[in-house]
């Protein structure tokens, strides 16, 4: 055996043992992570909701995304809140308000039960202090530009002013409170509804400052309060026992699921694991065709415009009339019908129609927008490209001879409809070569880059889109103001910013409108530093035979707090709330 | 003493990486709170930009990363810039907000980890077995058969086989979720996709040694003292068929703890995976340089055990 052994390169023994060593020690790196991995499955939640992306925090007021919106809203609450069925304000911590003659003053009277989720009573001093903290450029609070509307918030969040008390905002007594703003302001209500109004405790941020959502417990002055925070997994909510509408709050708990992926989400959701689909991005657009014709998914109407910036401040895209004759050529019906496909409406307007009960102007290229059939689109469409050739020969291009070489940028990659962006621009890339000559190069870039060149100008015509946060139409108009910086054209219009200054002030709501059509008329009839395409159509899915609650509505706000079960629907697979699923943020 | 040289070796190497990774995230176009819509006034820009400390020099935003920025107190004393990376801070994720990066790694790495352990445990438990099969029956049907097998699992994708197995093992028979993480049971599906790739690498290294170490000397030796032929193969053939494995192992473990991105994406698993594309997507700068350290660390110290283990295993290998 010895002789054996002596010709073996390695014996055994030895070799099995360090093996097993090796084995162990790259193991082991493997199971430091078995403790991720529970032996029993946690209880499920009454509601699971796929929310999207991570949200990136949940401070009400520095909040900017979509999905942080959403389930921040159902934690914090405001003066008001939004009506689950309309989108509109509903009375929330105020149960009603009183407004002066001039439209300039409003009286909110607080609830007396209005509590935070750790029992702390909701006074008028709560309510000054957040929106204090929120308008103080300090909190960097990107959204603090509602302030503008109340007295003394311009000078506060553009730093002019650092006395937060010159906000027009004071508590009469401790269950009233008094709004003063700079112009009579019809959506308040509105507005008070937004994250950025919302109540949060003071005490609470005193101590922990910019972190202070992560105390455990949360004080929420909301439907729901939060349980648990794993980033990239789930949010869970449980329902705020001291709300004061608590009995009608429709779920005891609730899981917000975050993640990337469409497929996996619409995975999920299709395995029963997901109740309700909330974000559109969720949903692959790939599928669209097929999806739409399921009766659990739903698509709707709401203030979305998808649009495309011109750089009017480069030649030749300065001149009004290389603009319009852009903007005639493109095949707006074939992009909703070949690319989007969810039953979108082309449109000439930034405003999507009936927002707060406005109506856009026709634009530019109405008529092709009202055609009723295809030989009055195609009509429509010769009538608008021989007008497009004409105003590109006045503009010096005729037959877009000595039109220099541009190119159209959009956002590509990591995700949603990204695809969609480049289709668009191949549209529009065709259309302006068979129509009018021009070579346009499509340029995509990543996200941030998109929005570093955007926000520089350094483009020469770019995607662009806006979700309107209010059912208001200056939501929309006020991007275009020649201060806005979301304006992103250079274009700056003193009659269209003096429109806007005249509606503002002007406190009878026909004139009003008829003003804001006016400004809404040189920006896409006339000017024109933008080309709109079509208002978005909003899409989620859920089973309508177990779920009530959800309804589509213009500003895409759906409470959790309305969702509720079906009475008779069949009960979720759920156990008792262990301890160890109530861990801590 | 040449293992203690290459691990005192690391460090400066890793500081090489988390520099570079440091100046280069910010070279990138835009910012971590670039967004659609502009922030309301210059005077909340700056708030932001003071907040994160994104409003110093370069320099001293580096100094201040290292932990080694001294700031001048109100009452005139010097004192240390709280946290930084000597302190084991990595600062707070600029995109998650609420979240520092020490944190999300804390709640996101076990799960990579335990998914990549899995594949890793998958892969050799599938790869050798078949590897040694097929170097068996060489030359016959099971190997051909085999050998397909091991190379069309090499040659498809993850995210061909995960979409597939959640067809077919998920949404149609319900044998397993069709994603998320918790339960022993999440864990088969994500696992297969990981590991299937390297388990065909494994069986055709295994194949490989196998199929040498049949041949060798030592193994007609050891039949001719009549030693039964599971024998020869369990005990005298394998331990030297199994060493390119061993090498391969090191790197395939860092790959299956690093490379899980899509497979984590694809299964909605809360790993760590999302993060280290998102971050950089999102100029999530303090995210993208801590991620990038964590990772570093791992395949260098991965590294450096395979290598230690291989000289362990195989005494002809000698660092001098």
């Amino acid at each position: 055996m010895g002789c054996l052994q002596s010709l073996l390169p390695s014996r055994w023994s030895s070799f099995r043992s360090s093996f097993v060593r090796f084995l162990i020690s790259v193991l082991g790196v493997g199971l430091l992570g078995v403790p991720s991995i529970g032996c029993r499955p946690e209880p499920r939640a009454d509601l699971i909701i796929h929310n999207g992306m991570e949200v990136e925090t949940i401070d009400p007021h520095v909040l900017t995304g979509l999905p942080d919106g959403r389930v921040t809203g159902a934690m914090f609450e405001g003066l008001t809140r939004y009506d689950p069925e309309t989108g509109r304000a509903i009375p929330g911590l105020a149960h009603s308000w009183d407004i002066s003659p001039d439209g300039r003053v409003y009286t909110f009277h607080l609830r007396t039960n209005a509590a935070f989720s750790t029992g702390e009573p909701i006074r008028a001093d709560d309510v000054v202090w957040s929106w204090q903290r929120a308008a103080d450029p300090t909190t960097a609070a990107d959204y603090s530009g509602f302030f503008f509307y109340v007295e003394g918030g311009q000078a506060i969040v553009t730093g002019a002013s650092t006395n937060l008390s010159g906000l027009g905002i004071r508590a009469v007594d401790p269950l009233t409170v008094e709004v003063r703003l700079v112009n009579p302001t019809p959506f308040l209500p509105d507005l008070c509804g937004m994250r950025i109004m919302a109540v949060v405790p003071r005490w609470a941020v005193e101590k922990y400052g910019d972190q202070w959502v992560r105390m455990d417990p949360l004080p929420c002055s909301g439907a729901y309060e939060l349980l648990s925070w794993r980033p990239n997994d789930r949010i869970r909510l449980r329902r705020n026992p001291h709300y004061w509408d608590a009995a009608n709050v429709g779920c005891e708990r609730v899981d917000v699921l975050s993640g990337d992926s469409p497929a996996a989400a619409l995975n999920l959701y299709l395995a029963g694991d997901v109740d309700f689909l909330i974000d559109k991005v969720m949903i692959p657009p790939e599928l669209n065709d097929v999806l739409r014709k399921r009766p659990d998914f739903h698509t709707f109407q709401y203030l979305g415009t998808y649009f495309v910036r011109f750089n009017v401040t480069r030649k030749p895209f300065d001149d009004p009339r290389v603009r319009q004759a852009i903007s005639l050529v493109l095949d707006k019906r074939r992009i909703v019908e070949r690319i989007t496909r969810l039953g979108e409406q082309p449109t000439s307007a930034l405003t999507p129609p009936g927002t707060g009960g406005y109506q856009p102007p026709p634009g530019l290229g109405h008529n092709a927008v009202l055609a009723s059939d295809a030989s009055a689109y195609a009509a429509a469409m010769e009538t608008n490209r021989a007008e497009a050739q004409r105003l590109l020969a006045a503009a010096g291009f005729p037959g877009g001879k000595g039109f220099p070489p541009f190119t159209y940028m959009f956002n590509a990659g990591g995700g949603g409809g990204s695809r969609m962006h480049e289709n668009v621009g191949i549209e529009l890339q065709t259309a302006l070569r068979e129509d009018l000559g021009l070579q346009m190069e499509l340029r995509p870039v990543e996200w941030k880059t998109y929005l570093s060149d955007m926000s520089r100008l350094n483009f020469d015509m770019i995607r662009g889109s806006w979700i309107g946060d209010y059912q208001d139409p200056t939501t929309f108009l006020d991007l275009f103001l020649a201060d806005s910086g979301n304006n992103r054209t250079g274009w700056k219009n003193a009659r269209y910013d003096a429109l806007l200054a005249a509606a503002a002030a002007e406190p009878d709501v026909s004139r009003r409108f008829d003003q804001l059509r006016e400004a809404e008329t040189l920006l896409v009839r006339d000017e024109v530093p933008i080309l709109p395409v079509f208002n978005y159509v909003g899409l989620f899915a859920f089973d309508r035979t177990k779920w009530e609650g959800i309804y589509a509505n213009l500003t895409d706000e759906h409470p959790f707090r309305s969702i509720r079960r079906r009475t008779g629907g069949a009960a979720p697979v759920r156990s008792a709330l262990s301890p160890a699923a109530a861990g801590t943020p | 003493m040449y293992f203690l040289r290459r691990f005192l070796f690391l460090i400066p190497l890793t500081w090489v990486i988390v520099t570079l990774s440091f100046f280069l995230v910010r070279v990138a176009p835009g910012g971590p709170f670039d967004r659609e819509r502009r922030p309301a006034s210059p005077a909340v820009e700056r708030a932001l930009a003071t907040k994160y400390h994104l409003d110093e020099s370069l320099g001293s935003q580096y100094l201040r990363f290292l932990g080694l920025r001294w700031e001048r107190q109100p009452d005139g004393s010097w004192q240390r810039a709280p946290g930084g990376l000597i302190a084991g801070d990595l600062g707070l994720s600029l995109k998650y907000r609420n979240h520092s990066v020490t944190d999300i790694i804390r709640q996101g790495l076990p799960v990579s980890l335990a998914l990549g352990g899995a594949a890793f445990l998958f892969a050799l438990g599938f790869g050798i077995p078949l590897g040694v099969y097929t170097a068996v029956r060489r030359g016959h049907t099971g190997d051909w058969l085999g050998s397909l097998v091991a190379l069309l699992f090499i040659c498809i994708p993850g995210f061909v086989i995960g979409p597939l197995l959640i067809l077919v093992f998920a949404l149609q028979t319900g044998w397993f979720p069709v994603g998320l993480w918790g339960t022993p049971r999440h864990v088969v599906l994500p696992m297969i996709a990981l590991g299937l790739y390297f388990g065909g690498r494994v069986a055709r290294l295994t194949r490989e040694g196998m199929s040498q170490a049949l041949l060798s000397e030592f193994v007609r030796t050891a039949r001719a003292k009549g030693v039964s032929e599971l024998g020869v193969l369990l005990r005298h053939a394998f331990p030297i068929a199994v060493m390119p494995v061993v090498s391969y192992s090191g790197p395939m473990l860092a790959d299956l703890l690093t490379g899980s991105f899509v497979v984590e994406n694809i299964f909605q698993i809360p790993g760590i995976g999302v993060f280290l594309v998102n971050s950089s997507l999102g100029r999530d700068y303090t995210m993208v340089v801590g991620l990038v350290l964590l990772y570093a660390v791992l395949l260098l110290v991965l590294n450096l055990l395979v290598d230690f283990t291989y000289s362990l295993l195989d005494p002809r290998v000698r660092h001098e």
